[in-house]
């Protein structure tokens, strides 16, 4: 890392070279201890067998792909993926569908909202709360004797309580609902920017073409905004994988009713706590393959940019 | 040409009022939950259980001293680790990140794209999938149950790195840098008192969401942590979620839940406009 010898009669600049690397060298010494060293051991662990059975160790021993053909088979860890994959699209559908509406609004020139700073302000609060209290609270307020199962009933709506966490798609949408909440507001500003971004004088041409604001919408807007909606959907995917404090206080870790609700980070967990440390690698191994790839496309598209 | 201006003005009248409405309505869901929670947070359980009232009760204090006294849960430690652990999260990510950002920025040498391209690649590369040699590391180095694991790590934080990067290339001329040079400040001196000035924009709005994301993070704490004591909110949050006693006293799971989230709302109520704007600014170029 601190080779610098072989730079130093060529650069021009001679003498600050070297304090590139000395500034970098915190970030990266940071980086390898605690995260990736942690990484290559977790790779290492997911080939042995390793796991506790009541208080007797069972392993370490080298299995190879074991852990990789038994996570895979057993069907958990494809059913908690589903759950995933559910709740994260039942929460990213309106998400984005809410947010390119109210970006399209807020910026129109012609419609002039008022009050624009607070309705900004409501909406991008639920994103800084944090996530376990917020849970902690849909839980209190759905609970079978909570507020709003007495507010409906008084009004008349209901006669029984709706029992929200005994069922499998009240909890799942009560996830995607909290998820939901958390996302629009951050999203609705990020499409914002790159709505501010765009030329005005193309919508101004499309006025006076005739086009509806739909029209201009449809054919202006989303093609411009492409990058930034690949961006939007990307890292919102990799936060989807990573979905655990909702669900994991939301039902007490159960993934309940019947692990509807189990996510992948929660069965992640799981494996952490039960020791299994041999399938907790391998589960973490799937999911590093993924949010890498997934990373790599954020990493393009930020650097598409860069260049624009 | 007089009726199609007239009926372009009713359309607008319509669709402002449509937007109002859309706008008005996803607020009330926005605020509603919060507005159960100060309602029953000021409430007694068995209040509570009556039923749901619109204004809030009388029982706020009472409610402070049965969450205070909680001897299983002490929430005060809570509210104190929690705190440590976010604000040296907050200053050790914004200075290291600008550290970082600023070798990139005003340095040329060999390996200078490489590791550019490298910190945007780990960039959203999630910390859970590591958590597991996390773990064992820190108990082979004896960190277990410390909050070194939880404060350390924030010096490596790709995202915020990136945030300081765009903004120097907006925001910090080379020429100030090589003004400091010949007037003979050394370079280490010259980030500390010339560069990190001007950043200071970009370091505020950083610092509150490192300390937010810090404060509301459960994962990788609730593996480190034992002790009660040594416990943050997330956690204590959890337990309150399985203790199962605490069915008899709702009051108190609603006042926990207000003071874990108030810090963060009283913040943002005072910087909402800052913060809004620094979202905008920090992930795409506008």
């Amino acid at each position: 890392m601190t080779k610098t010898s072989g730079n130093r009669k060529k650069s021009k600049c001679v003498k600050y070279t070297k304090w590139g690397y000395i500034f970098l060298i915190p970030f990266f010494l940071t980086y390898t201890i605690f995260s990736f060293i942690p990484l290559v051991t977790t790779i290492y662990n997911s080939f042995f067998e390793n796991y506790m059975l009541g208080l007797q160790q069972i392993g370490p021993r080298f299995v190879g792909l074991d852990n990789y053909k038994a996570i895979i088979s057993n069907g958990d860890m494809v059913a908690y993926a589903k759950n995933t994959i559910i709740m994260w699209l039942m929460g990213f559908i309106p998400q984005i569908i809410v947010s390119l509406l109210l970006a399209a609004w807020f910026t129109d020139i012609r419609l002039r909202l008022k009050a624009a700073g607070f309705f900004k302000t409501v909406i991008y609060l639920p994103n800084l709360i944090m996530a376990s209290a917020f849970a902690m609270l849909f839980y209190s307020i759905f609970s079978d004797q909570g507020p709003v199962n007495q507010i409906l009933m008084n009004a008349g709506i209901i006669e029984q309580p709706i029992r929200f966490l005994s069922n499998v798609w009240t909890t799942r949408g009560l996830v995607a609902l909290m998820n939901f909440m958390m996302w629009f507001g951050n999203t609705t500003i990020l499409l914002m920017a790159g709505m501010m971004g765009i030329d005005t004088a193309l919508f101004e041409a499309a006025q006076v073409d005739g086009a509806k604001p739909f029209q201009t919408f449809t054919k202006i807007t989303l093609p411009l905004l492409k990058p930034i909606l690949m961006y939007v959907l990307i890292t919102s995917m990799i936060g989807g994988i990573q979905m655990f404090d909702v669900p994991q206080i939301l039902t007490d870790g159960s993934g309940a009713p019947n692990n509807t609700s189990m996510t992948l980070i929660m069965y992640l967990n799981k494996h952490l706590y039960s020791k299994n440390y041999g399938m907790a690698g391998a589960l973490s191994v799937i999911l590093f393959i993924v949010t890498g790839i997934l990373s790599l496309a954020v990493y393009k598209s930020l650097a598409a940019q860069r260049k624009a | 040409m007089n009726k199609k201006e007239r009926s372009d003005k009713a359309v607008l009248g319509v669709r402002r009022f449509i937007s109002y409405l859309v706008l008005i309505l996803l607020s009330v869901i926005c605020l509603f939950s919060f507005y159960i929670l100060v309602i029953n947070a000021t409430r007694a359980n068995a209040q509570i259980q009556q039923g749901f009232s619109v204004i809030p009760g009388q029982r706020l204090l009472a409610n402070i001293k049965t969450v205070f006294a909680n001897k299983e849960i002490p929430i005060l430690y809570g509210l104190r680790n929690s705190f440590i652990i976010s604000a040296s999260c907050a200053v050790l990510t914004t200075y290291f990140s600008a550290l970082t950002a600023y070798a990139i920025h005003a340095y040329n040498f060999r390996f200078k794209n490489a590791a550019f391209t490298f910190i945007l690649m780990i960039m959203m590369v999630p910390a859970q999938v590591s958590s597991m040699g996390f773990v064992n590391l820190m108990k082979s180095m004896h960190l277990m149950n410390t909050f070194v694991p939880l404060i350390v790590p924030s010096i490596a934080a790709p995202v915020v790195f990136f945030f300081m990067k765009q903004y120097m290339e907006s925001s910090l001329p080379i020429e100030i840098i090589e003004a400091a040079r010949i007037d003979g400040s050394s370079e280490f001196r010259t980030f500390n008192h010339v560069v990190l000035p001007i950043l200071k924009p970009a370091v505020a709005v950083q610092a509150i969401f490192a300390f937010v994301s810090s404060w509301n993070n459960y994962f990788v704490p609730a593996l480190i942590l034992e002790d009660a004591k040594r416990k943050t909110l997330p956690i204590m949050i959890a337990m309150y979620r399985s203790a199962d006693y605490l069915k008899f006293d709702m009051g108190q799971v609603y006042m926990v839940i207000a003071i874990s989230i108030l810090p963060v709302v009283v913040v943002y109520l005072c910087l909402s406009k800052f913060i809004v704007q620094g979202v905008a600014i920090g992930s795409v170029k506008g």
